[in-house]
């Protein structure tokens, strides 16, 4: 498979935080950034994202330098740990957002979103503000937004983080059978092994200053060798 | 970062600031380059303007002061206490800032003047009557005018606490006060402080009606006598430039101890809360207690007086009344756009000054300069009512402005990298997120300065035919021809039509939310 | 939206629009003093009585008081669009005069003022006395010692901001001389609060604020007659009543000297010295036939008139409020 998302050379510097760089994502794969807490995860996210300056270094997609692109024109969706959906906009219209940011949608997109809403089991919710809605339906409909928008990079920055464990799961495995289908590559950042082992193909290990090329999970989460020894070695 | 990579570019465009900031320079500095142009400098400052400067100074702090103590214990209240009638009262308790001042003068008196309800009371009772005239009378005034607005800002902080800071303090038995109020209102404080300390600074009637004397004489005033008797436009300027000194000083004090609030934005909740019972219910009770006796009272006064002189009124007064209206409307409009063009422009020196300029700004100064400037090319007659609504947008865009930038951040910190990534900027961003969840402070601030224009009775008087009178001119002058019963009934509808103004547009943006 | 804002911004201009009408008759513009123009000043029977003559058209624009108005013009300068300014009194008239922008009224008129007019620029059309007014059956003391020894309540007018104010400064120059200072001190505690003008302080006696106002003669005339209210009365001073006298001039500027000769020769004529006093509450400068109004002849009638020639009043004014700024500073 060829590289789709390439870091190169990255230098990233926030005070006296540092994170380095020098890696590629494979097209249509399932990639977990793991690592110690404040290790860099999410930075690393936001710089592909473009919510971060960098120091050096270039951003590449398919090839195609990105780097000085501004967040909303890459080719990219991104899903925070809070703060996805704007709370006085219908649920249609957060999800329409991810087409059209001036929700300017014909009747075709407007039935494209019934039809996202119904695969994601909120079928005439549309109409509803997200406060009216669970938290795992909230996930849903971030993650209808993602589907909505069709762009070939997804991020994940721990969006079902506050689900629960049950129910993290089943977002995860829904976040992950609905957007390969649609052969996108996805990237998130995650702090539970099994759900590395469940979902993801590679690990990026962030840690100490630096994020590492992609090892296969299985290499990766070796608790006796792999880079992330210490870190799961802790309880 | 020669190259910038990952540049952080704004996400809406600045210009609209610049625009905003160049027409309130002009409007508070241009207009006093004018009356500079046109005065014939010679002489000084007497002792009798360095005094005027003294007394402001005092006055205006005492008053800020007072207005802030007083204003905390409210705000907490109302913040922490659900009842009946709380929006209400809390919109009744921001009219006394809206008033003109000679209708809340006359408000003050029936209830602290030497036959109010106070002295009658105490007189009854066989104790000392107190007197409402002087350095108290001039405090007093400036905090029943002052203090609705240092409880509306402290109330919009405490609001802007999110509703989950509060539950995860409950759950934690933290001191609710320490870790979430005491930050707050370091960083809120300060900033409301200097606004009535500027309001009050440029304070003429209510200096010169209740101070008692000419030891009670403000800079403003002193301007006012400068251009209106003496026509010495070099001691009018040289004052309106000291009251610009003293404004700045205090801006770059209030900002030296002002901290960045730094609140999380959370969904749009009802604020419940876990402390309060016991002495902190009584406490609160207190507060509101007072509070409405001192603000609610004097209404209450204004409108008995003005029920009587309602038959009374001349027709004509309606007319004054429509055009009232329009300007306030068209102003409100004006000095929220303006403020949310400068608010765009998130932060900067450019924005900053431009939304605290105004407040130091004399308006008989504003509207002689005006007038200077545009005498040459045309009647100012005929630019009466557009000159009022845009001199009375600037002079509440300092409110407006207050409002609304802090918003802003809130809006941004929350959801501003969402927004970026889904490419919302420009059009997009202002119609779909900002000013969608600015609506409870655009509509708080349109109303504010839709109400402080109806009352205004700076400008419109200098440049004014009288068949152009609006509705606080066309009272002034009928106060003018003995008719004070007749004024007390206008007083009384522009009491109404500035509170109804106020309460549209607010309760507008608190719809659904 | 787009066309509320269009109805709004038909509102704002219609005003503008209502001034832009044909100008066939031949206009002239008279600035004033606001309560002039009320309905219930004398300005609308003047307007009326006038056209019926002229065949033209007179209108009176309000700006303020005297002083504003005296400001006003020197705002505008020589381009000023007024003929006639009407409303400005004795203290005012030496710095109109100084602009250099009147010219001589040119009338000639027997005029009822307790003093000798001779000014060839300015015409009086009223004149009243200043007084302290106080309600009826109450302790009124018979002059400024009196009233300073009393424990009297009255309400004042700022002289830097107000004719009457400027008045009782002149008043109290003119009967005491060197010795005001001191009568100022003496009257301090007596002061309740002063005003920046004379609607303030009229509406906070009748508050009940103080025992009296500062005002004129003729005030309690008011009450009488159209109030039907007999409680409020003028104290009379001993030491005489300073004088108020109003009057008005021709701009040397103006481009109808025809219409405002006329006018200056009609305002001493019955037409507008009639109305004078149930409108402007005055005294007129020319007694109608008539006589005065039923109720005038209840008001006290000073024997003494006090006035400072307007030369007189301009030297004395700078020093007077010095003096009393530091005597109520104390």
């Amino acid at each position: 498979m060829p590289d789709a998302l390439q870091l190169e050379q990255l230098l990233i510097r926030q005070g006296s935080f540092t994170l380095a760089a020098d890696l590629a994502v494979q097209s249509g794969s399932v990639t977990a950034i793991m690592g110690p807490s404040g290790g860099g995860k999410s930075t690393l996210l936001g710089a592909v994202a473009g919510f971060v300056p960098l120091e050096r270094g270039r951003v590449f997609w398919y090839g195609d330098d990105i780097t000085q692109s501004p967040p909303g024109q890459r080719p990219l969706s991104i899903l925070f740990q809070d703060n996805n959906l704007f709370p006085h906009l219908t649920i249609a219209q957060n999800i329409g957002l991810g087409r059209s940011p001036r929700l300017k949608l014909g009747t075709p997109e407007w039935s494209e979103i019934d039809t996202i809403l119904e695969r994601l089991g909120l079928a005439g919710m549309g109409k509803r503000k997200p406060s009216e809605l669970s938290g795992g339906q909230q996930s849903r409909a971030a993650l209808g937004r993602v589907l909505m928008a069709r762009r070939p990079l997804v991020l994940l920055d721990e969006p079902f983080a506050a689900l629960g464990p049950g129910l993290k799961q089943e977002m995860l495995d829904l976040a992950i059978s609905s957007l390969s289908e649609a052969g996108q590559t996805l990237v998130m950042v995650t702090h539970d092994p099994d759900d590395a082992r469940r979902v993801a193909g590679n690990v990026i290990v962030v840690a100490e200053g630096k994020a590492h090329a992609p090892l296969p999970t299985g290499q990766a989460l070796d608790g006796a060798t792999g880079p992330l020894r210490g870190y799961l070695a802790q309880p | 970062m020669a190259s910038s990579p990952n540049a952080v570019t704004p996400s809406v465009p600045r210009w609209p600031g610049a625009i905003a900031a160049g027409l309130v320079l002009c409007l508070t500095l241009g207009t006093l380059a004018a009356v500079s142009f046109r005065a014939e400098w010679s002489g000084g400052l007497s002792a009798s303007d360095w005094a005027a400067v003294r007394f402001t100074v005092l006055q205006a702090a005492a008053s800020a002061a007072l207005s802030i103590i007083a204003a905390i214990p409210v705000a907490r209240a109302l913040a922490r206490r659900r009842f009946r009638g709380r929006g209400v009262l809390i919109t009744l308790m921001g009219a006394p800032f809206i008033l003109p001042v000679i209708v809340a003068i006359i408000g003050l008196l029936a209830v602290f003047g030497r036959g109010g309800l106070l002295n009658s009371a105490l007189s009854a009772l066989g104790l000392p009557l107190v007197s409402i005239y002087g350095f108290q009378g001039v405090v007093l005034a400036h905090v029943f005018f002052n203090l609705p607005l240092a409880v509306r800002l402290i109330l919009h902080g405490w609001l802007a606490i999110p509703a989950e800071q509060f539950r995860v303090a409950a759950s934690l038995n933290m001191p609710v006060g320490r870790y979430l109020e005491w930050p707050m209102l370091r960083a809120v404080v300060p900033g409301v402080a200097l606004a009535i300390f500027l309001i009050c600074l440029t304070s003429f009637a209510v200096a010169l009606t209740l101070g008692g004397g000419p030891k009670a004489t403000t800079v403003e005033l002193a301007i006012y006598q400068a251009l209106r008797f003496e026509f010495d436009m070099a001691t009018a300027a040289r004052l309106a430039m000291i009251q610009f000194v003293i404004c700045a000083t205090a801006a770059g004090l209030a900002w030296l101890v002002t901290l960045p609030q730094d609140a999380g934005a959370g969904f749009d909740r009802v604020v419940q809360r876990w402390d309060g019972a016991g002495l902190a219910l009584v406490w609160d009770v207190l507060a509101l207690a007072g509070a409405m006796v001192l603000l609610l009272l004097p209404l209450g006064m204004v409108v008995q007086r003005g029920i009587a002189g309602l038959t009374l009124i001349p027709e004509d007064i309606w007319s004054a009344a429509l055009r009232s209206l329009a300007v306030a409307v068209v102003s409100a409009l004006l000095c929220s756009s303006l403020a949310l063009a400068l608010a765009l422009r998130r932060g900067g020196v450019l924005a900053g000054i431009s939304a605290v300029l105004p407040l130091a700004a004399s308006g008989l100064m504003m509207g002689t300069g005006l007038f200077i400037m545009v005498w040459p090319f045309v009647d100012p007659a005929k630019l009466a009512l557009p000159v009022t609504a845009m001199v009375n947008a600037a002079m509440a865009l300092p409110f407006a402005y207050r409002a609304l930038a802090p918003a802003l951040e809130q809006i941004e910190a929350g959801f501003g990298r969402t927004a970026d990534s889904l490419g919302m900027t420009g059009a997009a961003r202002l119609r779909w997120l900002i000013l969608p969840r600015m609506r409870r402070p655009l509509g708080f601030a349109t109303g504010l300065a839709a109400a402080m224009s109806m009352g205004d009775l700076g400008v419109i008087a200098l440049f004014a035919r009288s068949d152009q009178e609006t509705l606080p001119l066309a009272m002034f002058q009928l106060m003018g021809a003995y008719q004070m019963e007749a004024a007390a009934g206008v007083a009384l509808i522009l009491l109404t039509l500035s509170v109804g103004l106020f309460w549209l547009f607010d309760r507008g943006g608190r719809a659904d939310a | 939206m787009k066309t509320h804002l269009t109805h709004v911004a038909g509102l704002l201009f219609a005003a503008t629009a209502a001034q832009a009408e044909s100008h066939a008759t031949p206009v002239l513009t008279i600035y004033t003093y606001d309560s002039f123009v009320t309905d219930w000043g004398p300005g609308p029977l003047v307007e009326a009585g006038f056209e019926e003559t002229c065949a033209c058209d007179l209108e009176f624009v309000g700006h303020g008081d005297g002083a504003a108005l005296l400001a006003r013009l020197m705002l505008e300068g020589p381009r000023t669009e007024a003929d006639i300014v009407l409303g400005l009194d004795t203290n005012l008239t030496a710095a109109a005069a100084e602009t250099g922008m009147f010219t001589s009224h040119g009338v000639t008129a027997a005029l009822d003022l307790p003093i000798a007019w001779d000014d060839q620029t300015f015409l009086p059309y009223d004149w009243g006395y200043f007084a302290f007014v106080g309600n009826a059956g109450e302790p009124a003391p018979a002059n400024f010692e009196d009233l300073a020894a009393s424990d009297v309540s009255i309400v004042i007018q700022d002289p830097r901001s107000s004719t009457p104010g400027l008045g009782l400064l002149l008043w109290i120059e003119a009967a005491y001389g060197e010795r005001a200072p001191e009568i100022w001190e003496a009257l301090a505690d007596n002061i309740v609060t002063v005003t920046p003008g004379w609607s303030e302080a009229y509406g906070l006696f009748l508050e009940g604020e103080a025992d009296a106002v500062l005002s004129y003669t003729t005030s309690p005339a008011y009450h009488l007659i159209a109030e039907e209210d007999d409680s409020k009365v003028a104290w009379a001073f001993d030491e005489g009543h300073y004088l108020q006298v109003e009057v008005a001039g021709i701009l040397e500027g103006t481009d109808q000297p025809d219409l405002a000769a006329a006018f200056m020769a009609f305002m001493v004529s019955p037409g507008f010295q009639d109305v004078i006093a149930t409108a402007n509450w005055m005294y007129p400068a020319v007694t109608p036939e008539a006589g005065l109004p039923g109720g005038f002849e209840t008001l006290i009638t000073p024997d003494l008139a006090l006035l400072m020639s307007s030369e007189d009043a301009a030297a004395a004014r700078g020093p007077a409020i010095d003096a009393w700024q530091a005597a109520l500073t104390q």
